[in-house]
């Protein structure tokens, strides 16, 4: 158990610092004569939650598995439900992955028109650092009503968001958006009731400790019909719609398309990521033998998904459609990775998450800057725009190949130890990377079809022929995202050695119930590595 | 650690071999890849280029193309130099093969078990590395003069050079990873540079070509290496190859598909990663992207089919041998399921592209299905068990290609040049000869500067290119013992007919079919020859072409006559010590490159006595095909207007071969097509906007009914509630199309009847409330 303190810890400092930002903009700033103020406070607070999520993760032992950083107080003594917050390996790279997108996310926001039209842009900025707030304290609550609370507001900016900042179409999908995810949240809150009643406590870690020593069980007697069953599936559907597992996945077309740049990136970089976060941080550790028995059936969606998702991009004639279909593919592998139930699945679902926060949250600022400069984001609008921005056609084509896993980028490192980790899975196996690979090929050919359309070809329409080179804005919000993939790509060591003892921790939660496969090839490194006749 | 250490310590230096083209790759890119924005009828941009009129197109500028081409030439002297210093170093060192030179280092953890990224130089690698410079540096050469004139000309240096950073990588690497990293970085090396003039439709659409056909099989490649490092827990090569407790180990796990037909683990990972190979050295049925990868700049394809790219697939292969002769002996007849993989499709490959590259027209596709034609000895080769053979081949192979390629590039540069000499001359225009190469095939002529049909008689005005070319093609051919091809294909030749003498039948089928392909080898080479170079010019255009004066001609001059010297040279480094006369000279103690390569294995494959019935095939099928296309195009060579004679000859197999067995066409009907109408009808909008939507707004409709019933039979929620409510439920009921007043509080609203709804149901179907009462 971690050492809990009342004290304040620097993960609430990081969880509080966008609400200072909040609260400054809503009191002092005032929407007419304080424009520029209030864009660079936003931009400001967000780079210092950002700073400080560093010394986070500076200050984080990777070597101890459980919760560090720390914070316990009481809330709700009567029921058992805290202010309890922590960082460990699953959610450390997510939460700086947050801290990474949101100041991009603010400043790619300063040069769209569509925030001029409409105005509110007090209130606009002011969403996003709620919406800051909210997803830490996703990753960060260690209480599952806390955790619950937290989920709930992240909806309410982004509703927002896409509601009045959005595309023609933005009503029906901000409430398709807000709907479904919420019908998914209220499975959720009625297992987090039923488990926070029976253990007498909402405290996560206390939780499954006591699962842990067998104090605490949620029967497990059938697939179908059993206790712990039905809670895996409350927390796991919510999980999947907000992933979105396939066939849940109908409203992040609509979300994607109709949002404001900013809200699709962030979108896409991290609320995706809180339904497969939520799956590895509760669905596993606290119904390890529902998830070993629907495992199977969840990756088969997953797979599904990624062939899916990848075939419907292929299809797709408007630029953003097809990169927020890819989404749905690109997170399946994070699905599959999570549910081979290994150490190296996991970790490459985790990798996998941040990979897809910074590639597709790149591809859609990047349809973001073309959309300012021709408003239109059907792909036959463009071509050859290559030869018209040739400095961001480079920059474009990196993040593509990014998207594509292509090696020495981000997003290869991911998907190879998914598959590693699929492969060598006593749960799923080969059939399941089979499968999962044919989306590799797909990716390859969705992302390169869409390339192609857009920067290459003769240079034909009248329209693209004068469109201006980047801003140093824009250029600003493009380098760290290129920095970090090829950070990512070339040198991941960091990023296993941060998450590796905490997922050791969870597959070892899980193990007892994997039957291990009978006729297994696998053989340990260290048996070869002594009969090797190396050098 | 200083620079000096690294260099002093021959375990280290390989790391350092790759990195001079990679920096240079980076460099260029971020530093010297400066362009400047010209109006496009500007005379740098080349003149007339009606479709950009009005708008301003990059342009690199004079300082940026001498800095980018310094930068890139360093980077590539630098690989040389270090691989001159490896060589040396292997040369001199003691039991070379069982002590080898290399580093590791961790590259991550994951869980259960470490990654390591490491170099390795073991004699085959030392061959390679041998090789790969020199060709790499010809190239890098004659593209100096080639795209002297393009506007992108900085980016075409930074992109070889990752290309060549890229392969050395490759050849370095001491794991299935890293080797991995660099094949698909050359992957992508080879997208963008036959996508280079993007512009062009038929380059775009040829680049994407080249990447997804090898992507399929790089794919399947990446699961043999899931497959491996799950059956073998590491990735290294020494660990696995060199390693015979583990390939003991894996020669007799069963394969987790199909396992009990007697397909061991190393069968199947031998399968899958061989399936990788035939992708990226375009064996058949993969090969189809190859041909038309020519869209690129042709130092790009001499980069592609020689030193690099397809020459990577074989090098992969080569070096997992071990693994796919695991669990059988093919010299004493027991061929595993890769060899007879390989033997199948190497062989029939080597024929069946043959026969296309007869009847092809353009001169660059005839020499690109010469290079499949050539992989597919290689391959067949190796499903043999002949491993010297099939190494030596694809060192000897390079050169010549590497040559061919270039000389077919000055060929097409002459004839452009004539073909700017005749515009000229005839609209007496202002037009420059400052232009990228891409202008021509965009602008204006139908004039086909690749053809050639419309060449002819060019050894008048390019001597050296001819003799150049010739030499080329001789090696290509096999003629006998004066060239480098010769000895290699004969090496292989000797391998089969020694399976074929004990009655083996994978040998015997690769005999036949390789000496089938080098006959027809030999003939499609004096036919191209003598279309080319011979008789009369057959166009005007032919008749002006020359390759000008100056740095241009120079450096597109000077590698050809380096590279023709080694297409000689080269084979002798392998002769057999009882070859008559010439085995004497050559090799008086043993065979060098036998002897020296060998030992990369763990058990040296024995060298095989020498037979004079296979010389006599080779002499046979590289005579017989050389005098029988002397007969057809030297002797009387083509005139202008006259056709082909094969066509009439060959009756109506010719459109059949010149149109590639239709294969194009038959893969767009059965595979890219089906896949585009099933992506936009089945899946996207029958599937997506069809079934799955259309349960949701399905599932809207139904609350809207629960809603309306509520409405209608319980007046007490509406007078509990207020008034609000049925009109949100109705509202609902059109799915929200109507409701675009904004008013947020009627969402929020619509959304706790939502929830409390969706949570009843759940509740009463599962029987969950029953279950939390008890």
């Amino acid at each position: 158990m971690p050492e809990v303190s009342s004290a304040l810890s620097l993960s609430t400092v990081v969880l509080f610092i966008p609400i200072v930002g909040f609260l400054a903009i809503l009191v002092f700033l005032r929407e007419e004569q304080h424009t520029e103020q209030i864009k660079w406070t936003a931009l400001g607070t967000s780079l210092v939650a950002f700073v400080v999520s560093l010394l986070l993760w500076i200050g984080y032992d990777a070597s101890v598995p459980g919760l560090q950083m720390v914070q316990r107080n009481d809330w709700l003594p009567s029921a058992g439900i805290s202010f309890y917050v922590g960082v460990d390996g699953l959610s450390l790279l997510l939460i700086i992955l947050t801290t990474f997108i949101m100041p991009l996310a603010i400043l790619s926001s300063f040069r769209v028109h569509v925030l001029e039209e409409r105005g509110r842009q007090k209130l606009y900025y002011a969403f996003m650092l709620l919406l800051e707030f909210a997803m830490l304290g996703v990753f960060m609550a260690q209480d599952l009503f806390l955790f619950y609370v937290f989920w709930e507001i992240t909806l309410v900016p982004m509703y927002f968001l896409i509601g009045i900042w959005g595309a023609e179409q933005r009503m029906y999908a901000a409430v398709k958006f807000f709907l479904y995810t919420m019908a998914g949240s209220i499975l959720m809150l009625l297992a987090i009731l039923y488990v926070g009643i029976q253990a007498g406590t909402f405290s996560l870690p206390d939780i499954v400790a006591g699962i842990q020593s067998g104090a605490i069980a949620f029967p497990m007697d059938g697939v179908l019909s059993s206790t712990q069953s039905f809670l895996f599936l409350g927390f796991f559907i919510a999980f999947a719609i907000k992933v979105p597992l396939w066939p849940f996945h109908s409203w992040l077309p609509d979300a994607h398309v109709q949002a404001p740049t900013a809200g699709s990136v962030i979108l896409a970089g991290v609320l995706l990521k809180l339904g497969t976060y939520g799956i590895v941080r509760f669905c596993l550790p606290l119904f390890p033998e529902a998830s070993v028995a629907w495992a199977p059936y969840v990756a088969v969606l997953a797979i599904i998904g990624i062939i899916y998702g990848a075939w419907v991009s292929y299809a797709q004639k408007d630029v953003k459609k097809l990169v927020a279909y890819s989404s749905v593919s690109h997170l399946g592998f994070v699905v599959l990775g999570i549910f081979a139930l290994n150490a190296q699945g996991i970790q490459g679902g985790i990798l996998q998450m941040v990979n897809h926060g910074i590639s597709t949250g790149g591809l859609f600022l990047l349809v973001g800057m073309l959309y300012e400069r021709r408003h239109t984001k059907a792909m036959d609008a463009f071509g050859g725009i290559w030869k018209a921005m040739p400095l961001f056609g480079g920059l474009s084509l990196i993040v593509v190949l990014s998207s594509m896993g292509l090696p020495g980028l981000n997003g290869f490192v991911g998907e190879f130890v998914i598959l590693l980790g699929s492969f060598g899975s006593s749960v799923l196996g080969p059939l399941f990377t089979l499968f999962a690979t044919l989306g590799v090929i797909l990716a390859a050919v969705y992302m390169l079809y869409m390339f192609q359309k857009v920067f290459m070809g003769e240079l034909d329409k009248e329209e693209n022929k004068n469109l201006p080179q980047l801003h140093w804005q824009e250029l600003a919000v493009l380098i760290p995202i290129i920095i970090a993939i090829f950070w990512i790509g070339l040198q991941p060591r960091p990023f296993f050695d941060t998450m590796d003892a905490s997922v050791n921790q969870v597959v070892e939660q899980v193990h007892p119930y994997v039957v291990q496969a009978e006729n297994t090839a696998m053989l340990t490194v260290d048996e070869f590595v002594q009969t090797a006749a190396v050098r | 650690m200083n620079l000096n250490d690294i260099l002093s310590n021959p375990d280290l230096l390989p790391w350092l071999i790759p990195v001079g083209p990679l920096l240079a790759f980076f460099i260029i890119m971020l530093a010297t890849n400066r362009a400047k924005m010209v109006p496009a009828t500007s005379h740098e941009y080349g003149g007339h280029h009606p479709d950009y009129d009005g708008m301003k197109v990059p342009v690199v500028t004079l300082q940026s193309r001498i800095l980018s081409v310094t930068v890139g030439m360093l980077g590539t002297l630098t690989a040389w130099v270090l691989s001159l210093i490896t060589v040396s170093n292997a040369f001199g060192a003691q039991h070379f093969g069982e002590e080898v030179f290399g580093d590791r280092l961790n590259w991550l953890a994951t869980g259960v078990g470490e990654f390591t990224m490491g170099v390795l130089v073991d004699p085959f690698t030392t061959v390679m590395l041998i090789m790969v410079p020199i060709a790499v540096t010809m190239i890098f050469i004659y593209s100096i003069g080639y795209m002297a004139h393009d506007p992108r000309q900085s980016r075409f240096f930074a992109l070889i050079s990752l290309f060549a950073g890229a392969m050395l990588t490759l050849v370095v690497a001491d794991n299935l990873l890293l080797m991995f990293v660099g094949w698909e970085i050359m992957g992508l090396c080879s997208y963008l540079l036959i996508g280079f003039w993007f512009e062009k439709e038929s380059a775009y659409k040829a680049a994407i070509k080249a990447f997804t056909t090898t992507r399929v099989a790089d794919v399947i490649m990446l699961l043999g290496i899931a497959y491996l490092y799950a059956s073998a827990g590491t990735l290294s090569f020494r660990d696995i190859l060199y390693n015979e407790a583990m390939l003991e180990h894996l020669a007799s796990t069963p394969a987790i598909i199909l396992g009990g037909w007697g397909l061991s683990a190393a069968g199947l990972i031998g399968v899958f990663l061989i399936i990788g190979t035939i992708g990226k050295s375009a064996q058949f049925p993969l090969h189809v992207w190859l041909p038309d990868a020519m869209e690129g700049p042709t130092p790009v394809s001499a980069m592609i089919h020689a030193a690099a790219m397809v020459s990577a697939g074989v090098y992969a292969i080569i070096r997992m041998y071990p693994l796919f002769e695991a669990g059988g002996n093919p010299h004493a007849g027991e061929f595993t399921t890769p060899l007879m993989l390989m033997a199948i499709v190497g062989g029939f490959t080597a024929l069946f592209s043959a026969t296309i590259a007869v009847a092809q027209n353009d001169v660059k596709r005839v020499l690109a299905y010469s290079t499949i034609s050539q992989l597919g000895f290689m391959m067949a080769a190796l499903g043999i068990g002949a491993y010297i053979a099939a190494a030596f081949h694809l060192i000897t192979h390079a050169f010549f290609k590497a040559l061919l390629f270039m000389a077919s590039g000055s060929v097409i540069h002459g004839m452009e040049h004539g073909e700017h000499h005749v515009h000229e001359h005839h609209a007496h225009d202002e037009h420059d000869e400052a232009h990228g190469h891409d202008d021509h095939h965009d602008h204006g002529h139908h004039f086909d500067p690749q053809d050639m049909m419309n060449m002819g008689g060019l050894r008048k005005t390019m001597p050296v290119t001819f003799w150049t070319f010739l030499l080329g093609g001789l090696s290509l051919s096999g003629f006998p013992l004066l060239t480098a091809g010769f000895w290699s294909k004969d090496e292989i030749l000797a391998d089969a007919w020694l399976g074929l003498t004990h009655g083996f039948g994978a040998p015997a089928f690769v005999f036949i079919m390789l000496c089938l392909a080098a006959f027809l080898t030999a003939f499609y080479t004096m036919r191209q020859l003598g279309l080319t170079f011979m008789g009369e010019p057959r166009t005007e255009e032919a008749a002006h072409a020359n390759l000008g004066q100056g740095i241009v001609s120079f450096t597109m001059t000077l590698p050809l006559i380096i590279l023709a010297f080694l297409a000689v040279v080269a084979g002798f480094a392998g002769v057999h010590p009882d070859f008559p006369l010439f085995g004497a000279i050559f090799s008086p103690e043993h065979n060098w490159f036998h002897h020296f390569v060998g030992p990369t294995l763990l058990h040296e494959p024995a060298s095989i006595d020498f037979s004079i019935v296979p010389v006599l095939f080779s002499f046979g099928v590289a005579l017989g095909g050389l005098g029988l296309g002397y007969w057809m195009y030297w002797r009387k060579p083509l005139e202008a207007g006259q056709p082909d004679p094969l066509v009439s000859i060959l009756g109506t197999v010719h459109p059949v071969l010149k149109n590639k067995y239709y294969l194009d066409e038959l893969y767009a009907t059965l595979f890219i097509q089906p896949s585009q109408w099933f992506a936009r009808v089945v899946v996207s909008d029958f599937m997506d906007h069809g079934i799955i939507d259309g349960v949701l707004h399905l599932i809207a409709r139904v609350f809207t009914w629960i809603g309306d019933l509520i409405k209608n039979l319980n007046i007490w929620l509406i007078d509990g509630v207020g008034d609000g409510i049925p009109e949100l439920i109705a509202i609902f009921g059109t799915w929200f199309r109507r409701i675009q007043t904004g008013r947020i509080q009627q969402y929020m609203l619509l959304v706790v009847i939502a929830m409390i709804v969706i949570a009843l149901i759940f509740a009463v179907s599962s029987g969950f409330l029953v279950q939390a009462a008890g």
